[in-house]
């Protein structure tokens, strides 16, 4: 669906895309079977940043569970960093995930039981890196997101916005290829999703492949590639080069 | 970063410190669940110790007592009358090799009152004995107060009494008078209770030469005594008859008094097993316990298991971590209930004047049995968090 684009930077031209989706539908079992996603084609190039918009019911999170590996197509392919995941095991795909992939939610299911640090720490504990190690990246990736000053608060003693910043911290400690945010803002005020759509952009400009998925049709605009989703199927897929790099 | 394909294994620590985190967010609600595995722990550590307390009360009683110690009395003819031993019992049955040390009592005609003024039909159901000098010590028994028969006594109008003759006849100390055979009789000595021959707790034993001279007593023993070899016990037991009566042995009642003991003792090991079995479905109710805290809790914690297999999380990794939740809190029950359980016993047992006794194997199989009713009762609820599709979790957290 997408050729490289003349002006994007040399070094991600010659990796393979980080998600290709040839023909992928998704259907659920029943009679008849609800058919949400019909035929997706989407590639998402290494570097790149951008919105997945729809309206509610639209296919968008199913579409999301697909990207970040949750859940398998019906039919189709889908490449990960040029490996087809449909012929891989679940362990596989979970290790997949634990080593390539970070997730924001907006509902940001922190473990309320754990400290700051602990929760980011969360995000490297099915890679196989020890503790000690999982507490450094954890404070760095806290001081990245600017909550170096919360690192044993409690989630219940954090605003929205720093909430969203820790899972954001958390998705990023393990150094995925690919970030995947369902409505990172959703559950923000406009100054606190300001602040962490500014984060997702300063991730994507240190080479983290950003895919946001948001029924914002504004945010989305605000992206330099939006693809809109419709009814399952993809409605429109837009490039504004221009906006790279200033995004809110 | 590593091989995205490569599996990875969680730490030993790191798994301990994922199954805390139920326990350590929902404390009431674990400490109840854990409770109610500690209470049947606890009951079964409270049955055992309290049994194997009194076991062990039992054969220092043994130990002390002897169980080397036959008794050779009466047995009952064919109308169910006593039919007295022959005269010669006594000495015939010393004569028997491996026999070590021989007494006897003699039947008297006398009855014992407080006083004189007391009807002569009330003799509160005790008997007044010819007893040999030797009797306590063939026996170990002991005087609880007042002095044992020696040889200038046994021709006096003294008397020992039982423990519960003592008590009956109002008698609280040594030097009180008492009406016996239709005279006054010092009390001398009351005799401390004795596992091995209850039947002198009811009796006021008198010297022999006194009983034949005013109780109407003969040289005949109504109950005769063996200490013989420790294991030669069955071997006297089975000529003891035939020696004493050669002419009916069937005719005499030989008996092991601790034998007695014993098969009274394993009498209270048979309640034992039935308070066991109860203790078992208190476990049981516990287990069930911790099934329904841990269905709730992979109910309510959906967002939490979809989070984590979105973080990389296998389906095996989220069982065990369930598993492992509630094998903790059986744990922690387990030890509960070995600690309730043990003061249990040990304040039983302190009651009661017995050793403290817990049995080594209950300390290991306490926690052990309750870790393992726990993770049985984990299994369902800790399939249920891996079986949950990441995606439906996340949603309908």
């Amino acid at each position: 669906m997408t050729a490289p684009q003349a002006g994007e930077p040399p070094s991600t031209r010659e990796l393979p895309p980080v998600l290709e989706l040839t023909g992928v539908t998704k259907e659920y079992p029943g009679s008849p079977p609800l058919r949400i996603l019909h035929g997706i084609d989407l590639t998402v190039d290494a570097g790149e940043l951008l919105a997945v918009v729809g309206p509610s019911g639209s296919g968008k999170s199913t579409l999301l569970a697909l990207l970040g590996s949750l859940d398998r197509p019906t039919s189709g392919r889908l490449r990960f960093e040029g490996r087809d995941l449909s012929h891989l095991a679940d362990t596989e795909l979970a290790a997949v995930r634990a080593h390539r992939i970070g997730f924001v939610f907006q509902q940001f299911f922190l473990l309320s039981g754990l400290s700051t640090v602990e929760n980011v720490a969360t995000g490297l504990l099915y890679s196989g890196v020890p503790a000690a190690r999982r507490r450094e990246a954890a404070v760095e990736a806290l001081r990245e997101v600017g909550l170096g000053h919360r690192l044993r608060h409690r989630p219940d003693q954090l605003s929205g916005g720093e909430k969203q910043r820790v899972a954001i911290a958390r998705a990023l400690v393990g150094r995925p290829a690919l970030l995947l945010a369902d409505e990172p803002t959703g559950a923000l005020d406009s100054n606190s999703g300001a602040a962490v759509v500014d984060l997702l952009r300063a991730l994507n400009d240190s080479g983290t492949t950003v895919v946001v998925i948001t029924h914002d049709r504004d945010l989305a605009a605000s992206f330099p590639r939006r693809v809109g989703i419709h009814d399952g199927r993809v409605d429109f897929d837009e490039r504004r080069p221009h906006l790279a790099g200033d995004v809110r | 970063m590593s091989s995205p394909r490569r599996r990875t294994r969680l730490r030993p620590t790191d798994l301990l410190r994922l199954g805390m985190i139920g326990p350590r967010t929902r404390k009431t609600r674990s400490a109840l669940s854990a409770f109610g595995i500690c209470l049947g722990i606890a009951a079964v550590i409270a049955v055992t110790g309290i049994s194997a307390s009194n076991q062990a009360h039992l054969l220092a009683r043994l130990d002390q007592l002897g169980s080397n110690l036959i008794t050779v009395s009466p047995g009952k003819d064919a109308q169910q009358q006593l039919v007295p031993l022959p005269s010669t019992a006594e000495k015939m049955l010393a004569r028997v090799a491996p026999v070590q040390q021989v007494t006897a009592t003699g039947a008297t005609k006398a009855e014992i009152y407080r006083n004189d003024l007391v009807p002569k039909q009330q003799t509160g159901g005790l008997s007044v004995l010819a007893a040999r000098l030797n009797l306590l010590d063939v026996l170990h028994a002991t005087v609880r107060s007042g002095r044992w028969l020696d040889k200038a006594a046994e021709n006096l109008p003294v008397t020992v009494l039982g423990d519960q003759a003592a008590q009956r006849l109002g008698v609280t100390a040594p030097g009180e008078r008492v009406w016996l055979g239709g005279q006054p009789y010092v009390v001398r000595g009351i005799l401390a209770p004795n596992d091995l021959a209850p039947e002198l707790g009811t009796a006021a034993l008198v010297g022999w030469p006194q009983a034949r001279a005013q109780l109407g007593a003969d040289d005949s023993a109504a109950t005769v005594y063996l200490r013989t070899h420790p294991e030669r016990v069955p071997d006297v037991q089975a000529v003891a008859g035939a020696t004493a009566n050669p002419v009916s042995p069937s005719m005499v009642a030989v008996s092991r008094p601790s034998d007695l003991l014993v098969a009274r003792g394993e009498a209270k090991g048979a309640l034992t097993g039935l308070v066991l079995s109860l203790a078992a479905v208190a476990l049981l109710v516990g287990g069930v316990g911790i099934a329904n805290t841990m269905v709730v809790g992979v109910m309510e914690r959906r967002g939490e298991i979809g989070l984590r297999r979105a973080l990389g999380a296998r389906g095996g990794q989220i069982a065990v971590q369930f598993l492992l939740e509630a094998v903790l809190m059986g744990f922690i029950g387990g030890i509960g209930g070995l600690v309730l359980g043990s003061l249990a016993v040990y304040g039983y047992a302190l009651v009661q004047g017995w050793p403290v006794s817990v049995p080594f194997y209950t300390i290991v199989a306490g926690p052990s049995v309750s870790v393992l009713v726990a993770a049985v009762a984990g299994i369902y609820p800790a399939l249920r968090a891996a079986g949950a599709s990441p995606t439906d979790a996340l949603r309908s957290a």
